[in-house]
């Protein structure tokens, strides 16, 4: 089924009778070539370029609760391609390229919406930090923009420009930079994935890796036993546990990270905000509620919800910055399971098992990289080699000591990230 | 979130900074594997785990506590001076 405006307007008209579900809901088969561990944003891109680009379709993603229910549809759905390091900064302005033809590709509405990010600074050495991460971004190929105070006030007039500690001296300006609707981005690349023949199998955990000699041949789940050629982790605030099923230790610690949403609102955020200095972020969703969110709570956490002093600090950053904020009530919050790197940087590489694939090291930022994650990733699985934006990611780096991928500058080290 | 500090009682989680794994140290001349698995690697449990937190607003003592990762459940905590690894 192809959605157009055509097909919206004569299903309004016939009293939506026409629709059919996104995707199939198929049995295990007792075989696959390439079974894709975890169904949330990364391993439905990954199935889907699978798929797409190197004609794999005998392809499986084993999802242990539903298609969307991890990280993919709890973050604040900020995209962006503002990274300064190399590794960082090919992929994810990959990533923003595809964002940007996403929709046609999927024939799906994400809501991918480009309103423009604006990351504040608050010192002449801060200035200097952003124009030389916005000279990088050039350099990339990829927009930004050194706004001075009044260029701010012009875009942002609702700031506290005078704050006593954090005065805003101007922001950098990435206009392509913006947001999505996480949960139409898992459904628009599961029914894509599925279009194309992918199997996506729901309520399907994964207990055990079948390995022997060194080569991968399978997995154990709750729904059977099922064979497979390659098999690929992707599995977020959960790898330290699959990877274990392969006897790996991984360099994961996995977090708690919250998010907060406001009763709907008239519009008043035009765009993504940044406070780093308060660990603060804020946009409007399309249905008018505030989503803003700010640190991890800092200690290591499975709950997906956090602590009271992490909604205090969030709260009063938001105050700070902008003190119009204050009377609109909190609906909701949430957290999500991150799985942090020392160097706050991703994997996606090979391990030394034969056929068996990592994916994971998102940390917050894992959203935005949907779609290169997933198109770098299938070439790897399917090539056995590295796709050329994203050759940075390997696994061993920390080891080594070689190729660590920094971006904040704070040391390869668990709990710095 | 309270950890019971052994020498200041039960204290707010705003009051300890978090180092995160409490792990045995190598010996310097173990190797490049151990110290690879001591500095970066994780067993990253989803359940109790044993880690390293630092009472900088209280004694200044680093303690071992345990702690559910899944609950956030406390269940304990000694000094890292008269913990055994
Ligand atoms: C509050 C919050 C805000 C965020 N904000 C942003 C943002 O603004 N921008 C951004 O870029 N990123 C953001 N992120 C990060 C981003 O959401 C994640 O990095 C990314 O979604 C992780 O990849 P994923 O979608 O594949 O993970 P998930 O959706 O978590 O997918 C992993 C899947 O694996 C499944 N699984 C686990 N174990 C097994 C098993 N044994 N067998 C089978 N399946 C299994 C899980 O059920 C889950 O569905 C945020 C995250 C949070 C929590
Ligand atoms: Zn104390």
């Amino acid at each position: 089924m192809r959605f157009s405006g055509f097909r919206v307007l004569k299903e309004g008209l016939t009293g939506n009778k026409g629709w059919t579900p996104h995707w199939r809901d198929p049995d295990p088969k007792p075989e696959y070539d390439v079974v894709i561990i975890g169904g949330g944003g990364h391993g439905l891109s990954t199935a889907y370029y699978l798929a797409k680009e190197h004609g794999l379709t005998n392809i499986a993603v084993l999802e242990k609760g539903y298609i969307g229910g991890g990280n993919v549809g709890r973050n604040t759905t900020i995209v962006r391609a503002n990274y300064f390091l190399d590794g960082n900064s090919e992929f994810y302005s990959h990533s923003l390229k595809l964002w940007e033809g996403l929709e046609q590709d999927l024939n799906y509405n994400v809501m991918h919406s480009q309103r423009g990010l604006i990351n504040l600074f608050h010192s002449d050495g801060q200035r200097d930090a952003f124009a030389r991460r916005g000279n990088a971004m050039i350099n990339q190929g990829d927009d930004a923009v050194l706004l001075d105070r009044a260029g701010v006030e012009k875009i942002l007039p609702y700031l506290d420009f005078d704050n006593g500690r954090f005065p805003i001296y101007g922001g950098l300006y990435h206009p392509r930079g913006g947001t999505a609707r996480h949960d139409a981005v898992a459904w628009g690349y599961a029914r894509g994935a599925d279009q194309r023949g992918v199997d996506l199998l729901q309520n399907c955990e994964v207990t055990g890796i079948d390995i022997e000699g060194g080569v991968v041949n399978g997995v154990q789940t709750t729904r059977g036993a099922i064979r497979a050629r390659k098999v690929a982790m992707v599995v977020a605030g959960r790898s330290s546990q699959v990877a274990a099923m392969a006897g790996m230790r991984v360099p994961v610690e996995s977090h708690v990270l919250q998010a907060f949403v406001t009763e709907g609102l008239k519009p008043v955020i035009d765009h993504v905000i940044s406070f780093g200095m308060g660990h603060f972020y804020i946009s409007q969703s399309d249905k008018g509620g505030l989503v803003f969110g700010g640190d991890i709570d800092m200690y290591a956490s499975y709950a997906a919800r956090g602590n009271l002093p992490i909604v205090e600090h969030v709260m009063e950053a938001g105050m700070t910055l902008m003190p119009m904020i204050g009377k609109a009530k909190v609906l909701r919050s949430w957290g999500g399971i991150m799985d942090m790197t020392p160097d706050g940087s991703p994997v996606i590489d090979k391990t030394h098992i034969d056929g068996l694939y990592l994916n994971c090291g998102w940390n917050y930022g894992g959203f935005k990289a949907v779609p290169a994650s997933g198109n770098c990733f299938a070439h790897l699985i399917a090539q056995d080699r590295y796709h050329p934006e994203a050759t940075g990611f390997q696994l061993d780096r920390f080891r080594t000591g070689y190729g660590v991928i920094d971006e904040e500058g704070t040391g390869a080290q668990h709990n710095l990230h | 979130m309270r950890l019971p500090c052994p020498i200041c009682g039960e204290r707010d989680r705003r009051e300890f900074y978090y180092k995160g794994a409490a792990l045995e140290r190598p010996a310097p001349d173990a190797g490049e594997a151990a110290w690879d698995d001591y500095v970066y690697l994780r067993e990253n449990p989803a359940g109790d785990t044993r880690e390293l937190w630092y009472h900088d607003g209280g004694c200044g003592a680093w303690l071992v506590v345990t702690r559910n990762t899944l609950t956030h459940a406390v269940i304990g905590a000694e000094l890292a001076s008269e913990a055994k690894a």
